[in-house]
């Protein structure tokens, strides 16, 4: 019966991509409409079981890193490495690794979106499941941090078999781990200070104690509300990390280099992406390995070999120049991003592109939450594009980027070639999600970037 | 006119870090540019949990939206440490704005179920929390601040569960042109009564709407006009929100 909806799905999604559409969830979507049991049924044939990972931001490059890793002992995944990470993206690359009674593949490895993480959680069961970070996402689409927060709890509760990987210096998801037995929760988090920002963000969030509500006191803050921290009552304090990164060196747009610590191993780590994030990233990749039996010296091997996951700090070379794509969608990731992008040297060409579609968000109330000042003095031009070009402008203008340097040109393809056409040197991309998609298919076209729905 | 070089906008953002779910801060920023780019000096002063505010010390009170917890523990505070100064502020003319959850603590409560959080009492009103759909969404309202017939659009984001209810004698902020408004039905949006003005259009609604900014610059200072600045880009800002809203 499943093999019949299964062949069903399939020719459906054949015929949707004849057609041009990309869309990678659409099998899977019918096929869960057809069975909703699909995705439980079918990761139950993977003999090694299944790891998730859902986070505000990172999944798509931290699941990327966990690949590789992965990939390096010869296991086979099956993996949503395209970034659909609903049920029915899920679903869909379950149902494209069937095979009659059978999956080609040893292992699951999926990213979830956190809104999605627990009907999806319900059905894989997975072995382990990272939990990297929650920060302030699209309030209109996912509601308060808060509330998410209650649901992963939830879901947490409702997996009492999974090995569970925190972020340890996120508080928020720190808390999950409270109830679990230690041997099944595996905590990351930096060990270094250099880094710590003077001030916390203006867009920082859960600043507040989940069990008694009084503000946390951070002895050193790292990004976002992420950092050393204690409950001033004493109802919780950062749980020591068993996985680290310390003496990190952070090399602008091009890379990072930290010492990453497991247990009592340590291996000097170099990242080839960029910015304290990827570090994050990095430390939640090696982490949940750590917690699926990777050795360290695959762990590194595996960090140091993974590439750019599409859109996330990939470079393209397009017109004479090299085009830097750096995916933003929300303030603490935006954060990030500029910080990065501070630590280059000379002023920048930018192209922003800002879309209010429903991927994107409705709401881009957030862009008033970046802290685009970081860079506003060291931009040479940024052209500003999308949906709501207009109000990016405005907050460059108001963050203190001459008006003279700043164009407005809504339309993607128009916006890209008049950033194109005036300066030489690298371009920094920064766009949201649904620009970014559409910002791919312009490159894919134009044979400057590989298609990633293949 | 002739004052505007000495005048001093003072501003008074109440719990910055805890209601400003929003990014409420683009407001701030807003005034503060638009008076710095004219001559006219800016301060702002956080008065956060606790803290007691000076009712004569500031032209303009700001209250911003937060996630429900934070916004119990600003009402609770609100209510203990501040009332009598924003009575006394208000009182003398002085401009309270209460955006989103902000707005609905300027009524005199917010039920959630069995619970009640209580309100600053500065107008006529109360919001109960629907167990519908939030409302959520583009929205643009008509205005009429002059009461002079000249009216004008606010175009913004709003996202609430609560429904406000205007009391008999209460006067909306405007007319929705498009989107849900104070109850989704009412084709009502905000509330004003003189100097004390709440809207569910959340978060940074000045830099959607350079003119409202400016209107409360002068409504603040008592100016009767503020000096023109160049504003291709707030203007295209402000029509890129129309559309979005689809007028």
């Amino acid at each position: 019966m499943l093999g019949a909806k299964i062949a069903v799905a399939r020719a459906a999604g054949a015929l949707s991509r004849s057609s041009g559409r990309g869309a990678t969830s659409l099998p899977g979507k019918l096929l869960m409409r057809m069975e909703p049991r699909a995705i439980e049924r079918l990761a139950r044939r993977l003999p090694q079981g299944s790891a998730v990972i859902s986070a505000t931001n990172g999944k798509t490059t931290t699941a990327a890193m966990v690949a590789a890793i992965l990939e390096r002992s010869g296991t086979r995944l099956v993996h949503n490495r395209a970034g659909a990470n609903m049920a029915g993206g899920v679903a869909s690359v379950l149902l494209a690794a069937a095979r009659g009674d059978g999956i080609d593949g040893d292992a699951g490895l999926f990213e979830v979106d956190e809104f999605w993480l627990d009907r999806v959680v319900a059905q894989l069961r997975p072995r382990a499941l990272l939990l990297a970070n929650l920060f302030r996402d699209q309030l209109d689409r996912y509601g308060e941090l808060e509330t998410i927060a209650d649901r992963w709890a939830a879901t947490v509760a409702a997996a009492p078999d999974a090995t569970l990987v925190l972020n340890a210096d996120d508080p928020l998801v720190a808390d999950l781990g409270r109830q679990r037995p230690p041997r099944q929760v595996v905590y990351f988090g930096l060990e270094d200070d250099g880094l710590a920002l003077s001030q916390m963000a203006h867009a920082s969030d859960s600043k507040h104690c989940r069990r008694c509500g009084a503000p946390y006191v951070y002895d050193a803050i790292h990004m976002g509300h992420l950092g050393r921290y204690h409950c001033p009552n004493g109802d919780s304090r950062r749980p020591r990390p068993d996985v680290q990164a310390t003496g990190v060196e952070l090399d602008g747009t091009r890379g990072a280099r930290f010492a990453l610590h497991v247990g009592a191993q340590h291996a000097v780590v170099a990242l080839p992406l960029p910015g304290l994030y990827n570090v994050y990233n990095a430390l939640g990749a090696a982490a949940l390995a750590s917690a699926l039996g990777a050795p360290l010296g695959q762990i590194v091997e595996g960090l140091q070999a993974t590439q750019a996951a599409f859109g996330r700090a990939e470079t393209v070379s397009l017109g004479g120049r090299e085009l830097a794509i750096l995916l933003v969608k929300n303030p603490a990731g935006a954060n990030e991003v500029l910080r990065t992008l501070a630590l280059d040297d000379g002023d920048h060409d930018v192209l922003a592109v800002l879309n209010d579609n429903t991927a994107d968000g409705r709401d881009i109330s957030w862009v008033w939450d970046v802290d685009f000042e970081l860079v506003a003095r060291r931009v040479r031009r940024v052209t500003c594009s999308g949906t709501r070009a207009a109000e990016l402008a405005l907050r460059l203008k108001y963050a203190g980027v001459a008006p003279e340097r700043l164009h407005v040109e809504p339309a993607l393809e128009r916006g890209l070639d008049a950033a194109l056409a005036d300066g030489a040197g690298r371009l920094v991309a920064l766009p949201t999600y649904t620009a970014m998609l559409a910002l791919r298919e312009l490159l894919v076209a134009r044979g400057a970037a590989r298609g990633s729905f293949r | 006119m002739a004052e505007a070089g000495r005048a001093t906008l003072r501003v008074c953002a109440l719990y910055p870090d805890l209601m400003n779910i929003y990014a409420d801060r683009g407001n701030l920023l807003m005034l503060e540019r638009r008076c710095e780019w004219r001559s006219i000096g800016f301060e702002v002063s956080a008065a956060g949990l606790g803290e007691g505010v000076e009712p004569d010390a500031h032209d303009l009170f700001y209250l911003g939206g937060g996630q429900d917890r934070d916004q119990r523990l600003c009402a609770l505070d609100l209510v203990e440490t501040k009332r009598d100064a924003l009575h006394a502020a208000a009182g003398r003319g002085a401009l309270v704005l209460g955006v989103c959850g902000g707005y609905q603590l300027l009524g005199h409560r917010y039920a959630l179920g069995d619970e009640e959080i209580p309100g600053l009492g500065l107008v006529d009103l109360e919001t109960i929390r629907s167990d519908g759909a939030r409302l959520i969404g583009n929205v643009a309202i008509e205005v009429d601040l002059d009461g002079d017939g000249r009216r004008r659009v606010l175009a913004g984001f709003e996202n609430h569960a609560g429904h406000t209810h205007l009391g008999p004698a209460e006067r909306p902020l405007g007319r929705v042109l498009k989107g849900h408004g104070n109850t989704g039905s009412s084709g009502l949006e905000g509330v004003r009564r003189g100097s004390v003005i709440g809207t569910y259009l959340h978060g940074p609604l000045l830099p959607k709407n350079a003119w409202f900014a400016d209107w409360l610059i002068a409504a603040a200072l008592g100016l009767d006009a503020l000096d023109a600045l160049d504003d291709r880009f707030e203007d295209a800002a402000h029509a890129e929100a129309r559309r979005a809203a689809g007028v």
